[in-house]
């Protein structure tokens, strides 16, 4: 080995704390990196492969009654490469030893096997009979949720007639890789479940023999999908079309979308914060080095070593840092992305596991740490090359220090001498005390901005349940109903209060921008179900107006006073021109509301209501769902308290989770800066405070002037870190926006607290480390050595 | 000994420090002989360790010329004279200039790494008398030691110069006596042309010529008739 590199790998060991603690840094970056951009290639290709296995289709659209023979017209339509006609329907699930409903969305099977289209995967078992009329395969999670094998059956509410259905074998399908039932907040397999069913038995039990009711389409290579579903929704449009829409806008891949759009936006945002301070670390600690080595420099081109070779000697002292970095981030990335497989695992149902963060994925994240490293070097180990050897075995000037305004300022201040000494060092290297700022502050924001989650997520649970929704459950009807039908729900066993509400599906298009929508109206008296603002204020639509959510208002780009063309979908396909009369702030969903009896009025007709919200008497809950299984008419029930218990346990235990991968993020930052920044003004300040001991001063108040200027640095960083925080969090609710939700910004005083706590706490552990070293510091040796 | 291997003309230095313009060599002509050994007299700031600098390709000159044999040293380019220091110039300096994370082998393969044709390190380090203290740090060993690894640091890639700065500066009368030993061995092995930087005027007994400077100029050189060995001086 050449000398020159034992003398690389000898420094690299002497500078083990240091080169750690930005090696930590970087191994940050470097994971979350992996993590986020990996896991957001391997959910993509994931994803990928299995719709184009499974053929996933391009445009799906669902219909109230259409006749099989429409199918040979829908195919003749340009673009169509297959068509995939079915019967879906929605039922009420009796399942043994489950006191509460479960939903049950029926799919049927064409006859002979498979469909062409969103091809289901037999996980176990096999398919129902070609003419078996009880018999169903189910969704493998549903079946795994409920303890269901292959053999076992439940009892199904099918239009009215309660039927047991075995089940014959367990299925995963592209269709429903996120598999959320109505009104459900995130998966619950145990209370919703997928049924093929033979297409004969499904078609029986909907009343659609010779019809299809849903249909799926793949499009060709050249097709235009925005032409083909105008000519779909033409076709459709006297069946009932509720609107063709294409892949984008499916609901299982809709989250996924936004999951992938997360891990994107993670990977954007806080991996270039990680590799920044790093390279300043990188620069500030080398500079240093290279300060100290200023003779050896000069020795090394003495004897004939080139600038190229010096140079690179010190950037390979960066480059083994930053290997360090690497090593440290592939090891926790590799573990933080299995982790987040295996809790994808949980929420996605894939058949297959590509989650495997590719090569590429760690040879990019390698690259960039070593660019990083690079970068923070490259200035010092120039510098190192440049020095000529002449002047580089000599002393190097004294600082220049001089009187300024600052002086003057500071000296107007009375400050003792300990304190003059802790300012002037801060004005004297005034890039390196701001990046030291910057970097302490980054660490406040990124624990400002990974808390907030914490604080939106309330924020949309309290808005979304003690506010809007405060039903305890609702039911939904296959059609909507005359009031009435409020009366004998009424009725039921526990049952204390019930509301009854309009969902209708329709197409708002406002100049050449549209959007598919549920329109809601409720009467006015409603008290369960509310529309709530921004401001927390009960919103009702005027009559005669819509209300848009403003995410849906600025997808429309639509203005109060400005007039929107409403065109129901469904049985009732009618258009008409409302007036938008306000925006109002929603976190879920893109909802648009409208006036009860305007909509009653609309379509000339006695007030119906799809939905009855209830408020039930817990006591009575097992009365109220033995009665419910029963019940003809009913599409689906959701349970909001169930809903929202485990919504609040999942958000929980996230939480925990990342507050504290945050707050070891923010740790590592913190004393990597701190930590290098005292050891650093150690290291060119030994002389200075050895020669105070020797004047007399005690080692508190030298060791004070040594914290001071990281701790004065630190506390200039909290208001800094917390405006960086601010903004991380506003781009980041940028990021997690999507059609299905938005993330309030909202930050609490106690989030910004604990986050300068932390820091402030990790940063005075750090510079207590270094003043260990400075008590120990032997006064002779130190005032012998030559700078 | 009457080969010149260096030669300058109207050799000057000028350092420009903002306000105030030093002329630290100011018009030098002086010829230096293969296998010479030379000293180089006179008090701080008086040039010398300037005019060893500009000799060394470690510094340029602002006018005037230097050559090394029959190389124009104010020609080269930078990278000519890290090749020049490289292939025909050992340094040794006051305070030893050893890399402290390296023990004495090493600091020596420091050098035989780059080098053309350099001996073996432990044969270099055998030379100046320590072969038993081949694996020591630095900090393990006495100035006088220190110095030696330097030496023979400098010897190790078979230099036609040694130039050395104030080699005794920081030693005792003991071993600065030592130090001077190996100076003059490897003179005389080897025909080595050395230079001798010092303020010590008793060093003068072991040269062959004594060149004195004031102000950056040469205000004398004489030749030693009656050279002493380094034991027999009195310091």
């Amino acid at each position: 080995m050449q000398a020159l590199d034992i003398k690389l790998l000898r420094d690299f060991r002497r500078l083990w704390a240091q080169a750690l603690a930005i090696a930590l840094v970087l191994g940050c970056g470097v994971a979350i990196f992996l993590t986020s951009f990996g896991m957001y290639n391997a959910l993509e290709d994931t994803r990928a492969a299995y719709y184009e296995r499974n053929r996933f289709a391009d445009v799906f659209a669902e219909t109230r009654r259409a006749p099989a023979t429409l199918e040979a017209e829908i195919a003749a339509i340009p673009g169509v490469a297959s068509v995939e006609t079915r019967v879906v329907g929605s039922v009420i699930l009796d399942i043994p030893g489950r006191t509460q409903t479960a939903v049950g969305r029926v799919i049927s099977l064409p006859n002979g096997g498979l469909p062409q289209l969103n091809i289901p995967l037999l996980r176990a078992g096999r398919l129902p009979g070609p003419d078996a009329t009880d018999e169903v395969a189910v969704n493998e999670p549903f079946a795994r949720a409920n303890g269901f094998v292959p053999g076992d059956s439940f009892e199904a509410n099918l239009n009215g007639q309660k039927r047991r259905l075995t089940i014959t074998g367990t299925m995963l399908s592209p269709e429903f890789i996120y598999t959320i039932g109505p009104g459900q907040m995130m998966p619950d397999n145990a209370a919703f479940g997928i049924l093929w069913m033979p297409e004969r038995a499904a078609a029986a039990a909907f009343d659609m023999t010779g019809a299809f009711n849903s249909v799926a389409l793949s499009l060709t290579r050249d097709a235009q999908t925005a032409e083909v579903i105008d000519r779909l929704d033409d076709l459709l449009d006297r069946y009932g079309g509720f609107g063709a829409y294409g892949q984008e806008t499916q609901l299982s891949n809709s989250f996924i979308d936004a999951e992938i759009m997360q891990l994107k936006t993670l990977a954007m945002v806080l991996p270039p914060v990680f590799f920044g301070i790093s390279a300043f670390l990188v620069n500030m600690v080398l500079a240093r080095i290279i300060a100290l080595e200023r003779s050896e420099i000069g020795l090394l081109k003495a004897v004939g070593y080139s600038d190229a070779e010096v140079c690179q000697h010190y950037l390979m002292l960066a480059g083994l840092v930053a290997i360090a970095g690497i090593v440290l981030g592939f090891g926790a990335g590799s573990w933080l992305a299995h982790a987040l497989a295996r809790l994808y695992a949980d929420f996605f149902d894939f058949p297959y596991l590509i989650f495997r963060v590719s090569y590429d994925a760690y040879a990019i994240s390698a690259a960039i740490a070593l660019a990083a490293a690079g970068l923070g070097a490259g200035r010092s180990a120039l510098a190192a090359a440049r020095l000529s050897p002449a002047i580089a075995m000599q002393p190097p000037a004294p600082p220049r220090y001089s009187r300024s305004l600052f002086d003057r300022a500071l000296g107007a201040l009375r400050l003792s001498q300990p304190a003059m000494m802790v300012f002037r060092s801060i004005l004297r290297w005034p890039v390196r005390a701001g990046l030291t700022t910057l970097g302490l502050a980054l660490a406040v924001a990124v624990m400002v901005a990974a808390t907030f989650t914490d604080d939106a997520l309330d924020e949309i649970l309290d808005v979304a349940f003690s506010q809007s929704n405060r039903q305890d459950t609702m039911l939904l009807f296959t059609e909507d109903m005359p009031v009435s039908v409020l009366e004998d729900i009424r009725r039921l066993p526990g049952v204390l209060v019930v509301e009854g509400q309009l969902y209708l599906a329709a197409e708002l298009r406002h100049g050449h921008l549209t959007k598919q929508v549920a329109i809601e109206a409720r009467p006015p008296e409603s008290d369960l179900s509310r529309v709530i603002d921004g401001a927390g204020r009960v919103v009702a639509p005027p009559p005669g107006t819509i209300l848009l959510a403003d995410r849906l208002a600025a997808q429309l780009d639509a203005q109060p006073g400005d007039l929107i063309e409403v065109e129901f979908l469904g049985a009732r396909r009618e258009t008409f021109l409302l007036p938008v009369a306000g925006h109002v702030t929603q976190y879920f969903g893109l909802g648009a509301y409208m006036d009860f009896d305007t909509v009653n009025a609309l379509f000339r007709q006695a007030p119906r209501v799809t939905t009855a919200n209830l408020l039930i008497d817990e006591e009575h809950e097992d009365a109220l769902h033995a009665r419910l299984k029963e019940m003809p008419g009913l599409a689906g029930t959701i349970m909001l308290t169930e809903s929202r218990r485990s919504f609040e346990d999942t958000i929980a235990e996230n939480v925990v989770i990342m507050t504290t991968i945050y707050a070891t993020i923010a740790i590592l930052i913190t004393v990597g800066v701190a930590y290098n920044g005292a050891r650093v003004q150690l290291s060119e300040r030994a002389r200075e405070l050895a020669s105070l001991r020797i004047l007399g001063f005690s080692r508190g108040e030298v060791s004070a002037i040594l914290m001071g200027e990281t701790l004065v640095l630190a506390l200039a960083a909290q208001p800094l870190g917390w405006v960086l925080g601010w903004a991380i969090a506003w781009s980041m609710t940028g990021g997690f926006t999507s059609d299905l939700y938005a993330i309030p910004l909202v930050l609490k005083p106690a989030t910004f607290a604990q986050a300068s706590l932390v820091v402030l706490a990790a940063c005075v552990v750090a510079v207590l480390v270094v003043r260990r070293r400075l008590d120990n510091l032997d006064l002779v040796a130190v005032m012998k050595t030559r700078e | 000994m009457d080969r010149p291997i260096f030669r300058t003309e109207a050799l000057s230095k000028v350092y420009d420090t903002g306000d105030v313009r030093v002329h630290a060599l100011a018009g030098v002509d002086l010829k230096l002989f293969a296998g010479e050994l030379a000293v180089l007299l006179g008090p701080s700031g008086s040039g010398k360790s300037t005019l060893v600098n500009i000799l060394g390709g470690l510094d340029r000159a602002s006018s005037g010329k230097v050559w090394f044999k029959d190389i124009d040293l104010t020609a080269l380019p930078e990278r000519g004279l890290t090749r020049y220091r490289r292939d025909h110039v050992g340094f040794v300096f006051q305070f030893y200039n050893l890399v402290p994370s390296l023990s004495a082998r090493e600091n020596v393969q420091l050098v035989t790494d780059v080098a053309r044709d350099p001996m073996d390190p432990a044969e270099a380090l055998g030379l100046v008398g320590l072969s038993d203290r081949l694996d020591h740090f630095p900090a393990e060993m006495s100035g006088g030691e220190q110095q030696r690894v330097a030496i023979a640091r400098a010897i190790a890639k078979r230099p036609e110069v040694l130039l050395c700065d104030e080699p005794t500066g920081a030693l005792d009368s003991r071993t600065g006596v030592q130090v001077l030993e190996v100076l003059k061995d490897i003179n005389e092995r080897f025909g080595t042309t050395i230079v001798v930087i010092t303020h010590n005027a008793a060093i003068r007994q072991m040269a062959h010529r004594i060149v004195r400077f004031q102000d950056g100029r040469i205000v004398s050189v004489e030749t030693n008739e009656t050279r002493l060995a380094p034991h027999d001086i009195d310091w």
